[in-house]
């Protein structure tokens, strides 16, 4: 009877500190950065190395880097996944590779992709510290995701679709157009804001491959200022600038949420849809 | 035409006729063609399938007769589906599927290199246990497997939707709502619905893996009486489990039982004689209920 109170107080405590964490993280972010927080803010260009000023070309950096970044990486994860599940078989050796590399990708971290994206497309490709390189960096780094949703999302489709398609008929690739696709859309679409979350996320990638400017990025191939790496800058490498860098980071974590939530919220719909269906 | 065919296996039932009436129209049934006939449409010989080395089924040979219905029956896991599926090559879906053997479909080798499996699979249909309309609407249920064959034109496919839902007679039922998803219909209507689906392709064989048996039984009857009216003008082959089913419908049927090695063809004949008479005592033992 003891051991077994005292087993729920413990489990009671673990749940309270994960929230205490969030609620102290985000209390701490609203009552240093809400001040700062204005229309303004999100609009004017920073001044004084952003310890004055707004966000206004940081936010629309992130936005194109996310924007390159998706691009490059969900055409290809979407073609990787459809024939990792419609067009191999999963015990090939091939298959059985391409899965291996994409676990391997999985797990390197973030800084390791931002080194090879230096040496790759900063330097190899002559891109240069630009949104392009950052994008580029990004997209390989949220490939794995990427390929595993939407994997994972064909091959929750149920398998009678396939057979009753293919006996009436109906080519691969038209039933992967008509029916396939369109009964994963949900979970290709949520994989696609989890990319965009965990991209707008990112710095340590960043760092080394779409650099420090914080002018308003002229084409793509200028450098551009992630929302994380200006965090970054202004709570190591600027004096006074902290009150800013809250802000900032409130700006990050209320679109992440919004991205994180849109995304559990499609995938829930999606599976009750599913549940309904089968 | 009905009656100038004493092959057709008109006592095996008390309802009667196999063989549409000539006023009996249902869409396109009225076409005329002919009844059961001692022809075989589809002739398999010696056919062995493996599931990797898995033997699943092994030397069956057997004749479908044109315009009747055989019934395939036997315990489960005797390989009924998989012969079904060799049928139409939807083993080659299969990994690690192997077949051995020859199976002609009128005349031709269907599993000769270079044949055009879609016109296969438009020659012969399949309804599978489970309805599986697709999440789409109704009509495009129908539309988008005519479309897949080049059938582009909106008055044929709109011509082709109402004779095959009439032909199953499912069109005074979804007439108004044909734009409405096939997953709301009931169990029944959604395999009504898969039957249409393949006849509008006009194929010239159904092959029926147990229909009836996910559904209720007033949607079963239904879709009994459905396969009934086919009877005739499309050859079809029905795995049932449902042995007073096959009694009532088929005309011919075969006993599939597995052996200590795979599923094998252990008696085939016309449905009464097999009903009646069985030669084989495993068919005998399993008609009776006595084994299975």
């Amino acid at each position: 009877m003891i051991k077994n109170n005292a087993a729920t107080i413990l489990i009671y405590c673990s749940a309270i500190s994960v929230t205490s964490l969030f609620l102290w993280l985000l209390t701490d972010l609203l009552i240093q950065g809400l001040p700062k927080l204005s229309p303004a803010f999100l609009f004017e260009a920073p001044r004084d190395a952003g310890r004055a000023g707004g966000i206004g070309p940081i936010i629309i950096a992130t936005g194109w880097i996310v924007l390159v970044a998706m691009s490059a990486a969900a055409p290809l994860a979407l073609a990787t996944a459809v024939w990792l599940v419609e067009f191999t078989r999963p015990d090939g050796i091939f298959s059985r590779f391409v899965e291996f590399s994409i676990d391997v990708l999985a797990s390197v971290p973030s800084i390791v992709f931002g080194l090879f994206g230096n040496a790759f497309f900063c330097v190899y490709l002559g891109l240069g510290f630009s949104i392009v390189s950052g994008g580029l960096t990004l997209a390989c780094m949220t490939l794995p995701i990427l390929i595993r949703t939407v994997a994972d999302g064909l091959r929750a489709v149920p398998d009678g679709y396939r057979m009753v398609a293919a006996a009436l008929g109906m080519t691969r690739g038209s039933a992967l157009v008509h029916l396939l696709l369109p009964s994963a859309a949900p979970a290709l679409t949520a994989g696609l804001l989890l990319s965009i979350g965990r991209s707008a996320a990112e710095t340590a990638a960043l760092i080394f491959t779409s650099g420090y400017v914080d002018r308003m990025p002229g084409s793509l191939f200028d450098s551009g200022r992630a929302l994380s790496v200006h965090i970054y800058d202004l709570s190591m490498n600027v004096a006074g600038g902290d009150a800013n860098a809250h802000a900032t980071a409130l700006v990050l974590i209320i679109f992440l949420l919004i991205i994180n939530n849109a995304a559990i919220g499609l995938l829930r719909h999606w599976r009750k849809q599913h549940i309904a269906a089968s | 035409m009905k009656t100038s065919l004493p092959f057709a296996e008109r006592s095996s039932h008390s309802t009667g006729s196999t063989c549409p009436d000539a006023a009996y129209t249902l869409g396109e049934l009225h076409a005329g063609a002919p009844c059961c006939v001692p022809e075989p449409v589809i002739t398999v010989e010696n056919l062995s399938l493996n599931y990797g080395r898995k033997p699943a089924l092994e030397a069956v040979s057997i004749d479908i007769y044109r315009g009747c219905i055989t019934a395939l029956i036997g315990p489960s896991g005797c390989g009924k589906t998989s012969f079904l599926s060799a049928l139409n090559r939807l083993t080659d879906m299969i990994a690690g599927c192997r077949i051995n053997g020859t199976i002609r479909f009128e005349g031709h080798d269907i599993y000769e290199p270079g044949n055009d499996v879609r016109q296969l699979r438009r020659d012969i249909g399949m309804i599978f246990q489970n309805p599986t309309p697709f999440p789409l609407s109704i009509r495009r249920n129908i539309e988008l497997p005519l479309r897949e064959h080049g059938i582009r034109k909106q008055a044929e496919l709109d011509e082709r939707i109402y004779q095959v839902l009439r032909d199953v007679g499912l069109w005074d039922e979804v007439k108004d709502r044909l734009n409405d998803p096939a997953m709301a219909l009931s169990g029944g209507q959604q395999q009504r619905l898969c039957i249409a689906r393949a006849l509008a392709l006009r194929p010239k064989v159904l092959l029926m893996d147990e229909p009836c048996s996910a559904l209720d039984p007033i949607s079963s009857g239904m879709v009994e009486d459905l396969i009934q009216s086919l009877a005739g003008r499309y050859t079809v082959v029905i795995v049932t489990h449902n042995l007073a089913q096959a009694r009532r419908i088929a005309n011919y049927a075969g006993l599939f039982w597995v052996t200590e090695r795979a599923g094998q063809l252990i008696e085939f004949g016309r449905c009464r004689q097999i009903f009646a008479q069985p030669a084989h005592e495993l068919t005998a033992a399993y008609i009776s209920g006595a084994r299975g």
